[in-house]
């Protein structure tokens, strides 16, 4: 029953000083669970690519991880030193960032810095470190690549880059990949091909995936559950099934009413949401939503929601469908 | 001292116009004020001379040798002729003020113009004029000025022309990076297609543009010119006896060294904190004109 | 990559030729008449002729420059008005010495200059890393010929701990370490202002690296810290910095020319500083044309050296 590889509760991380800052994550919970691929879906500055971050530690002044816990197995990150985090960062989370083109080092060879995650984690040598990252990039689909590993990124297409560096952080085969919008530089014909290869690693290594992105073509392809990010809050958990079919929290509705389906009729108004995301220097005091949102009320706006069982493995932070005001 | 004066490898590649409202940023960088206040200081102590010393610098009294600063009528002393350091300092300040800004200025502006010609026209009148300059900089500049300044007639005008010289190759590489820098901006097109003649582009267009970061490059040259131009006065290669500049005061008292340091001591803290107050300016003219070449 | 030197050098010709251009140009400006120097004032006109002729100096201008070239070329530098030593002897020894205490400055200036920029960029923003750049500054601003004086006053007349000028102790047998401490001071001299540029540079160009994307895809893998500074951020900062350095090879033997001349090293500076003042031609001519030609080859270098680094530039 207990196939929880990383519990994070309440995680808070803030940007800047004391006093003007934002707290970009402002009490963020989520379970990730062995071999399930979980997305975390927002727009841009909803706080998702922060979230990752704060879990591997990797924020820097002027941010700040100010509060949670972040369990792997038991072991709370946030309190680990920085060698403690060195050995879990790439051995037993592997992260994929977004941009490939700018994510490796244009002095150093791919093999070499594919080689280099194997080198920090286990006493091999150079010349075998080397090798097993050739058939890491054959793995990954990197033709001719005993050649291609002695090449050096300039050489190197934005997709196979993305191969190399998906090579890099699954070199010592971890129990959990994060993978920051891995799709978004990409040409759109790549793009699905790179998001097979995430799925095939993930399902051969039994890991857990956390696939971070703003489309929700995406998550409909890939994420088992999903957490839906608003403002540095998740406003709505569920199932990936039950957020498409039924989705509760009315930012997730507007953002599902955005996107054509391929049973639309051709001729129907796609809805944006109106309005913009708040500031976070100075946040709304209740919903953060409320604002933009077209069933709030003055309780909404005075009280801050909280997220709450709304359904069987739904959890959704408004006060109206709570209530079961809104019609599901 | 030398090698900083290489223009920063990206100076060049933004061009930027000149506004004026930038200048008020320069304001609030305070070291860049105080910089500027003693660099007027100075000016104003040289250009005041003849008003300011109590003695003339040529007034030698050879009973006061090398009186120690504090001496009695003699604020900081006497040299090796018994001539006031004050009135010295002061006088000197005129030459060794001059040889730093005066080639610079004159260097800029033929190397702005050469740089932009190469820039502009490109092809064989580029390439003519790079060469040329290449040549020029094939010498490390210390040895080309002494080299000219050596073979000429010593004096303040050959020290002047020398340096003008070395310092051309560098304006006019910088003024050309930026030259090619504008001109592949859109606009150029735009006002190219609309009929505008090259003269007309070349004054409205790059002169503007260009003439930032040269300002920023040619006062910080300004601090080290006066830096090289006292060393070439130093080796008896500018300024004559009994004119001197504080290169010249610095080997008056290279042999009085041990008994009376301050005849060395002084002038030579006097090139030191002229060139610190270029540097300075320089530095808060760049982050004033163009705040993305900041370093922090 | 062999075909990027090979290119490189063959441009140095065209450069050289106009270097030589320039060298014979401003010797036949020098006021003054050879002839005179030699003989003395007192001589009779005929006498200044012949010797004229014998010098070859009633040629065409552009044969005497061919001359002059081909002479050259094949080793012939020629004889010194000043000591009718013929020049190669009298330069060599001196290019030596001065490559001695180059090569030692630039080595101190990469000490300094590196350690300081680095620690400087590693503490960014903090108090010591802007003491580190307003000292840098005033050493930038420091008249070297100055500087030097300062520091024999200092530790040679007043403390006694070092010399005061020369290569070696004439009373004693010579040997490295006499010449190394009288390296010390003139190095330092020297070497103060390209340090300060070195530090300069090294601690931008850190700071720069230190927040390339790359970097932090490194540090998701679980590299060391120590790993991470070295792959990949001081490898990255690597070329500009190598730029500068090499440049200051080529300055400082312009700079070491006045620290030579104050510390009376036997060096090329002062031995040109010495020719140009007594209008040896011929030495003077040689020895600007040693130092240009050094000063381009080590430029080039420099630029090899950077291609090495950067694999990006190969192609270029």
């Amino acid at each position: 029953m207990n196939d929880t590889v990383l519990d994070v509760r309440n995680l808070r991380t803030r940007f800047g000083p004391a006093r003007g800052g934002i707290t970009a994550v402002d009490g963020v919970s989520l379970t990730l669970r062995r071999g399930r691929t979980t997305a975390l879906v927002g727009e841009s500055g909803s706080g998702k690519s922060v979230t990752a971050l704060s879990i591997m530690r990797l924020i820097e002044p002027p941010g700040r991880i100010v509060d949670g816990e972040v369990l792997l197995d038991g072991q709370d990150l946030m309190r680990a030193d920085e060698r403690a985090m060195e050995r879990i960062r790439g051995a037993r989370i592997g992260m994929v960032f977004q941009d490939p083109l700018t994510s490796l080092n244009p002095a150093l060879t791919i093999g070499s810095q594919i080689a280099e995650t194997i080198l920090a984690h286990e006493t091999i040598g150079n010349a075998e470190a080397f090798a097993r990252g050739v058939r890491l990039l054959e793995h990954v689909g990197v033709a001719d690549a005993a050649q291609r590993a002695r090449d050096y990124p300039h050489h190197f297409s934005g997709g196979m880059r993305q191969r190399a560096l998906i090579a890099a952080a699954i070199a010592c085969r971890p129990e959990i990949i994060i993978a920051d919008e891995p799709t978004t530089a990409l040409d759109v014909t790549v793009q699905a091909k790179i998001l097979r290869l995430l799925h095939d690693l993930q399902q051969e290594m039994h890991a857990s995936l956390l696939l971070i992105t703003h489309d929700l073509g995406v998550v409909a392809a890939m994420a088992d559950d999903v957490l839906v990010m608003y403002a540095g809050r998740v406003v709505e958990r569920a199932d990936v099934d039950t957020l498409f079919h039924a989705p509760k929290h009315p930012y997730t509705r507007a953002l599902l009413a955005c996107i054509a389906g391929v049973e639309d009729d051709r001729h129907a108004k796609l809805e944006p949401i109106g309005g913009a995301p708040p500031d976070l220097r100075n946040p709304p005091a209740g919903c953060r939503f409320a604002p933009r949102c077209q069933w709030a009320d003055a309780a909404c706006r005075a009280t801050d929601p909280a997220l709450r069982r709304v359904g069987p493995g739904q959890d959704v932070a408004c006060i109206r469908v709570a209530e079961a005001l809104v019609d599901a | 001292m030398d090698a900083s004066v290489q223009p920063p490898a990206d100076s060049a590649a933004k061009p930027f116009r000149l506004r004026w409202w930038r200048l008020t940023a320069f304001a609030r960088d305070r070291g860049a004020v105080v910089a500027g206040v003693v660099l007027l200081a100075i000016t104003a102590g040289a250009i005041f001379a003849p008003w300011l010393s109590p003695h003339g610098p040529y007034e030698a009294d050879n009973l006061l040798r090398f009186a120690p600063p504090g001496t009695d009528g003699y604020l900081l002393g006497t040299d090796q002729q018994g001539r006031d350091m004050v009135a010295r300092l002061l006088w000197g300040g005129r030459v060794s003020l001059a040889v730093g800004v005066v080639p610079t200025l004159c260097a800029s502006a033929i190397g702005l113009f050469l740089g932009m010609l190469a820039g502009y026209a490109r092809g064989i009148v580029d390439q003519v004029i790079m060469r040329t300059l290449d040549v020029l900089f094939a010498f490390p500049m210390v040895l080309l000025a002494i080299a000219i300044a050596g073979v000429l007639t010593p004096g303040v005008g050959t020290e002047i022309l020398s340096i003008t010289i070395v310092l051309i190759p560098y304006v006019g590489r910088l003024a050309r990076t930026a030259t090619l820098g504008v001109v592949s901006m859109p606009y150029i097109e735009a006002a190219r297609a609309a009929g505008g003649t090259p003269l007309a582009i070349m004054l409205r267009y790059v002169l503007p543009n260009v003439f930032s970061p040269i300002i920023v490059y040619a006062t910080t040259l300004m601090g080290l010119m006066i830096v090289v131009g006292s060393g070439l006065s130093f080796l008896g290669l500018g300024v004559q006896p009994p004119m001197a500049d504080w290169g010249a005061m610095v080997s008056d008292g290279r042999v009085v060294l041990r008994r009376a340091p301050h005849v060395t001591v002084l002038p030579g803290a006097l090139i030191l904190i002229a060139s610190l107050a270029f540097n300075f300016i320089g530095d808060g003219l760049r982050d004033a004109l163009d705040p993305r070449a900041g370093r922090r | 990559m062999g075909s990027f030197v090979g290119k490189r050098l063959l441009g140095v010709l065209p450069v050289m030729f106009g270097v030589s251009v320039v060298i014979f140009v401003l010797m036949h400006l020098a006021p003054g008449d050879v002839a005179t120097v030699l003989l003395g004032p007192q001589a009779t006109e005929a006498a200044k002729l012949e010797l004229r002729h014998a010098l070859g100096l009633d040629q065409p201008l552009p044969l005497q420059y061919a001359t002059w070239l081909w002479r050259t070329a094949s080793g012939n530098l020629g004889t010194s008005i000043a000591t009718q030593i013929p020049v190669s002897a009298l330069v060599l020894p001196r290019f030596v010495n001065t490559l001695i205490l180059t090569v030692a400055s630039l080595f101190l200036s990469m000490a300094i200059g590196y350690s300081v920029g680095l620690f400087a960029a590693l503490r960014g923003g903090s108090l010591l890393d802007r003491g580190v750049m307003s000292l840098t500054l005033i050493a930038g601003s420091t008249p070297p010929f100055w500087l030097g004086l300062i520091l024999v006053l200092l530790f040679a007349l007043r403390l006694r701990w070092l010399p005061v000028s020369g290569m070696v102790d004439m009373a004693g047998d010579g040997g490295v370490p006499d010449v190394l401490v009288h390296l010390i001071l003139p190095a330092i001299t020297t070497a103060l202002g390209p340090a300060a540029i070195i530090t300069r540079m090294v601690r931008s160009s850190v700071r720069e690296a230190l927040d390339r994307p790359h970097v932090r895809v490194a540090r998701a893998k679980g590299l060391k810290r120590g790993t991470l500074l070295r792959r990949h951020v001081i490898l990255n900062a690597l070329p500009p910095v190598m730029t500068i350095t090499g440049l200051q090879l080529g300055y400082l033997m312009g700079g070491a020319l006045l620290t030579e001349v104050v510390f009376a090293w036997p060096g090329l500076g002062s031995l040109l500083y010495d020719s140009v003042t007594a209008r040896d031609m011929p030495v003077v001519q040689a020895t600007a044309l040693l130092i240009a030609l050094t000063f381009v080859l080590v430029n080039i270098l420099v630029d090899f050296i950077n291609v090495v680094l950067d694999p990006r530039l190969r192609e270029a």
